[in-house]
């Protein structure tokens, strides 16, 4: 059993415990991977109805002061200039030489942007942002604050009554200032699985009676497992694991979280290489893979065609809705197009694959037409 | 039948004739989690006590399954292949993974008996 006591705990920890929640290290955090349902009735639950997932270990930070936007342009290719009070975006903080430093949301609320980052990247993300800062522009970490998701197509009957803004009206990407059970709460219309769904934004000592209102109304515990094999079967990255320092966003196939401007003005860390691959192609492309039959590829899993290797799997495992396995990697360009058939080399054994477009499992966010990003 | 016994790595052994049946504990597959594919020995390999024979994939990870004793491999369940989930809901009968044929019987004897298995497996093995 893995020693959790030198790990840090989210506000939840009492309410996960008595949830019969199974703790396990995630980033330095004490997390639940899954509660007795188990992952497979957690990952349903957030396809058919509603799973809460804290997510409390992830970063949040303000970017206050004239110019925020500008500022944090130095380091992402996204619009961040012409984001509208009221939106998010998800953008990408980048190296200079066209790595990713993390990925992360950024909301702007009128008089600041607010960021949430990964848990395993915060103190990375905050010095990198902090470096470009001119004077004026602060960046503050909000550790005092909780996170909860709330996903899947029951989310909104749920949140609904329990806020007193219209939280039925927000778009996909839109963000909202409201309280939830009596907390004050930063609600955005986003998340991680796939779902319709929103994330909530807490002060800390609010997180358990906001959680247990939701739960209450009939969401579903879910843990890190569930939420793993959502954003799997939905075909989004997860930092460390498909994307990091040495992956450049036209490898990973993020080139949608670049700017039309910024690519005019190829003024953000990294510009070069990422320039230089959109012109000549970038050497690997990340894609998605269906393996034939039911045994899962994990990361790490060579990628072959004829014996001869073309590629790494990244993220591999079971898909629940698809009852199948599913899994993304990094293939040559040359080998990278849809239907494309591999093999994946499983315990010394060729198991017959095949690249796939992705989501694997259809995105199903409340788009409005006429709103645009 | 004799009585089940069990390996300080989770699996679990019954000897029935000259054949001993080989699974998992309900203990492992609690930890393991929801089973979704099951890769077996072909029947007719030899096999050392504690050689790695078998894997076990739930949704987040993959496990290997060890050879409590030595023997060859007789038969496996094969119906773990259409219904993996059978390791889960019955891990002790119908979720059984292989038979054994052992080189020494009485290897099994000197496996933990149920009590001692249920002590291993609360100390958090």
């Amino acid at each position: 059993m893995a020693d959790t006591q030198s790990l840090l705990e989210t506000p939840l920890a009492g309410l996960h415990r008595e949830l019969g929640g199974r703790m396990v290290g995630f980033a330095g955090y004490s997390m639940p991977v899954q509660y007795p349902a188990g992952i497979m009735a957690e990952h349903q639950a957030c396809r058919t109805g509603a799973a809460l997932f804290d997510v409390s270990h992830m970063g949040q930070a303000e970017l206050r002061g004239e110019g925020a936007a500008a500022a944090l342009e130095r380091v992402t290719p996204a619009e961040v200039q012409a984001l509208k009070p009221g939106r998010q975006r998800y953008a990408l903080l980048m190296n200079e030489s066209g790595g990713i430093i993390d990925d992360f949301m950024v909301a702007h609320l009128g008089d600041r942007l607010f960021l949430v980052l990964n848990a395993s990247r915060k103190a990375v993300d905050v010095e990198a942002i902090g470096a470009v800062l001119p004077a004026g522009v602060s960046l503050v970490p909000r550790p005092d604050r909780a996170l909860l998701a709330l996903q899947g197509p029951g989310a909104e009957a749920i949140l609904a009554p329990l806020a007193e803004g219209d939280v039925a009206a927000m778009p996909f990407m839109g963000v909202l200032e409201s309280p939830v059970a009596g907390v004050p709460a930063l609600i955005t219309r986003s998340g991680y699985t796939g779902e319709d769904g929103f994330e909530i934004g807490i002060p800390a000592e609010g997180a358990e009676k906001v959680a247990r209102a939701l739960l209450a109304a009939g969401a579903a515990p879910a843990g890190l497992g569930a939420r793993d094999s959502l954003r799997l079967e939905a075909g989004l990255p997860l930092y460390g694991q498909d994307i990091d320092e040495t992956t450049s966003p036209v490898e990973a196939a993020l080139t949608f979280s670049l700017g039309k401007r910024r690519r005019m003005e190829w003024n953000f860390a990294g510009a070069e290489r990422v320039r230089e691959e959109l012109d000549s192609g970038p050497k690997r492309l990340r894609v998605g893979i269906l393996p034939d039959g039911r045994q899962p590829a994990r990361a790490h899993t060579e990628i072959a065609i004829n014996g001869l290797p073309v590629g790494e799997v990244t993220s591999g495992g079971f898909g629940p809705s698809l009852n199948a396995p599913v899994a993304m990697g990094y293939v040559a360009r040359a080998h990278a197009g849809d239907g494309t058939a591999l093999e994946l080399v499983v315990r010394g054994r060729a198991i017959p694959a095949r690249i796939a477009p992705t989501p694997f499992v259809p995105h199903r966010y409340k788009r409005v037409a006429g709103v645009v990003a | 039948m004799s009585q089940t016994r069990f390996a300080e790595s989770h699996e679990w052994v019954r000897l029935d004739g000259d054949v001993a049946t080989v699974g998992i504990s309900d203990h492992a597959q609690n930890a393991l989690g929801d089973v979704v594919f099951v890769d077996l020995p072909e029947a007719g390999r030899a096999v050392e006590a504690g050689e790695a024979v078998a894997v076990v994939e739930s949704v987040k990870a993959a496990s290997d399954i060890y050879a409590p004793i030595a023997g060859t491999i007789a038969a496996v369940n094969s119906a773990l292949v259409d219904n993996p989930a059978l390791v889960n809901s019955a891990p002790m009968g119908e979720g059984w993974f292989f038979t054994i044929t052992p080189r020494d019987a009485s290897e099994i004897d000197k496996l933990m008996d149920a009590d001692a298995y249920a002590r291993h497996a609360e100390e958090g093995h």
